[in-house]
C-alpha cells in the first residue's frame, strides 16, 4: 500500500521510537539513606562514626542488607549450632529499629502456635546469613510496639510466605491499617500523646480520650534545643556511602 | 489486682504451664506460681528450674521462655513458659506445642528428654 487514496505516494512514517526506561537514574533519585549511618547527636569524636561506617560499609560489600523499614514483613537464617541443619529461619514484622553504628538492631515479631514471639537481631552481626524481604509495607508509625496489647490476628505471619513481587522500584506503599487493640491493661498507655500514635483503632470513651490529652505538651516541638538537624550530615554521609559502595 | 509485667520469674510470679500433662491443663480458681528458684540469685531466666505451686501441690519445673528480653538474637516470648518435670529431670506430659528456644539445646544432656518432645523450635 506504497499510494495513498490520493495517488500520490505516502509520506514516510519512521517507526515510533522505542521509550527506554532507565532504570538506573531511577534507583539513583531514589534514595535510601539506613538510620543506622546517621550519628546520634553529641559530642564524640566524628572520628569513631567514620571508622564505624567503613566497617558496615566493608559488611555491606560482603552481605546484602536490603532497605526495609517498620512494618515490613522479612526472613532472617541465622548460623545457629544448636539447631537441625545449622540454620535457624524467622518470618516476622519489624516492629522497630534502634541503635547506632555497628549495633544497629532490629526487632521480628509473629506469632507461633498462639504464643508471641519477638526476636531483636543485630544488623551486622556476622551470624546472619541472609535477610529476605517478604513483604514491603511502610505503617503509620515509626515504633510498632503497640501489637503486643493488639488483638493476636494483627501480629500472626504464615511461616512459608512467598515473597510478594513488587516492579516499582519507585515508592514504598503506606498501610494505613487501623488496628484493633484487646481490652485494657496495656503494656504502655498508648492513647497518651506522647507516643503519637494514628495506627490504632482506639474504642475508649470519649472521656478517657479527653483525659489522654491532659498529658499533651505541644511545646516540645517548638523546642529549639531538641533540634537536631540532619539533613546536611546526611547528604555528606549519603556521597561518602554510595561512593564507598561501587567500589 | 493483676499485677505489671512480672519480667524474669521469681518467687510468686504466675507462670503458663505449656505441655499437654494434666496437672497443667486442668481448671483450678488459682494460677500456677513459683515459689522458689533453684539458682544462687533469686531470678529464673531460661533453662533454670523452679519450684511451682500446682493445684495445691508442689512440682518442679523448666522454664522455657520470658517476657523478660535477654541476649541479642534470642527469642522473647509474650508469656512465662514453664514445663513440669520431675525431680530426676522426667517430663511429665507428653508434647509440647509452644515454640522453644535453641539455646535449650546446649545443655543437651539435662534437657534431653524435654527436647524429644518439643515440637516447634525457634
Amino acid at each position: 500500500c506504497r499510494t495513498s487514496s490520493d495517488g500520490e505516494p505516502a509520506k514516510f512514517q519512521p517507526p515510533p521510537k522505542p521509550v527506554i526506561i532507565d532504570r538506573q537514574k531511577q534507583r539513583e533519585e531514589r534514595r535510601f539513606l539506613s538510620p543506622e549511618f546517621i550519628p546520634p547527636r553529641g559530642r564524640t569524636d566524628p572520628l569513631k562514626f567514620y571508622i564505624e561506617r567503613k566497617d558496615m560499609i566493608q559488611r555491606r560489600k560482603v552481605f546484602n542488607i536490603p532497605e526495609f523499614y517498620v512494618g515490613h514483613i522479612l526472613a532472617v537464617t541465622t548460623a545457629d549450632p544448636y539447631a537441625n541443619e545449622k540454620a535457624n529461619r524467622f518470618v516476622g514484622i519489624c516492629i522497630q529499629r534502634g541503635g547506632k553504628g555497628l549495633g544497629a538492631t532490629f526487632i521480628l515479631r509473629n506469632v507461633i502456635e498462639d504464643q508471641g514471639v519477638e526476636i531483636c537481631y543485630e544488623l551486622y552481626n556476622p551470624r546472619i546469613q541472609a535477610i529476605e524481604v517478604l513483604k514491603l509495607e511502610k505503617r503509620l508509625d515509626d515504633n510498632l510496639m503497640y501489637l503486643r496489647d493488639a488483638l493476636p490476628e494483627y501480629s500472626t505471619f504464615d511461616v512459608n510466605m512467598k515473597p510478594v513481587f513488587r516492579l516499582d522500584h519507585e515508592e514504598v506503599p503506606v498501610n494505613k491499617l487501623q488496628v484493633r487493640m484487646k481490652p485494657k491493661p496495656w503494656s504502655k498507655r498508648w492513647e497518651r500523646p506522647k507516643y503519637n500514635i494514628k495506627g490504632i483503632k482506639f474504642e475508649l470513651p470519649e472521656k478517657k480520650m479527653k483525659e489522654a490529652q491532659k498529658w499533651n505538651k505541644p511545646w516540645l516541638e517548638f523546642d529549639m534545643m531538641r533540634e537536631y538537624d540532619t539533613s546536611k550530615i546526611e547528604e555528606k554521609i549519603w556521597k561518602e556511602v554510595s561512593e564507598e559502595l561501587k567500589k | 489486682s493483676i499485677t505489671g509485667a512480672c519480667q524474669a520469674i521469681q518467687k510468686l510470679t504466675r507462670v503458663r504451664v505449656v505441655d499437654n500433662s494434666a496437672l497443667g491443663n486442668t481448671p483450678y480458681h488459682r494460677p500456677p506460681k513459683c515459689i522458689h528458684v533453684y539458682n544462687k540469685t533469686g531470678v529464673g531466666k531460661v533453662g533454670d528450674k523452679i519450684l511451682l505451686a500446682i493445684k495445691g501441690e508442689k512440682k518442679k519445673a523448666l522454664i522455657v521462655g520470658h517476657k523478660m528480653p535477654g541476649p541479642h538474637m534470642t527469642p522473647r516470648f509474650d508469656s512465662n513458659n514453664v514445663v513440669l518435670i520431675e525431680d530426676n529431670g522426667n517430663p511429665i506430659g507428653t508434647r509440647i506445642k509452644t515454640p522453644i528456644p535453641y539455646i535449650l539445646r546446649r545443655r543437651e544432656g539435662e534437657f534431653s528428654k524435654v527436647l524429644a518432645i518439643a515440637r516447634n523450635f525457634v
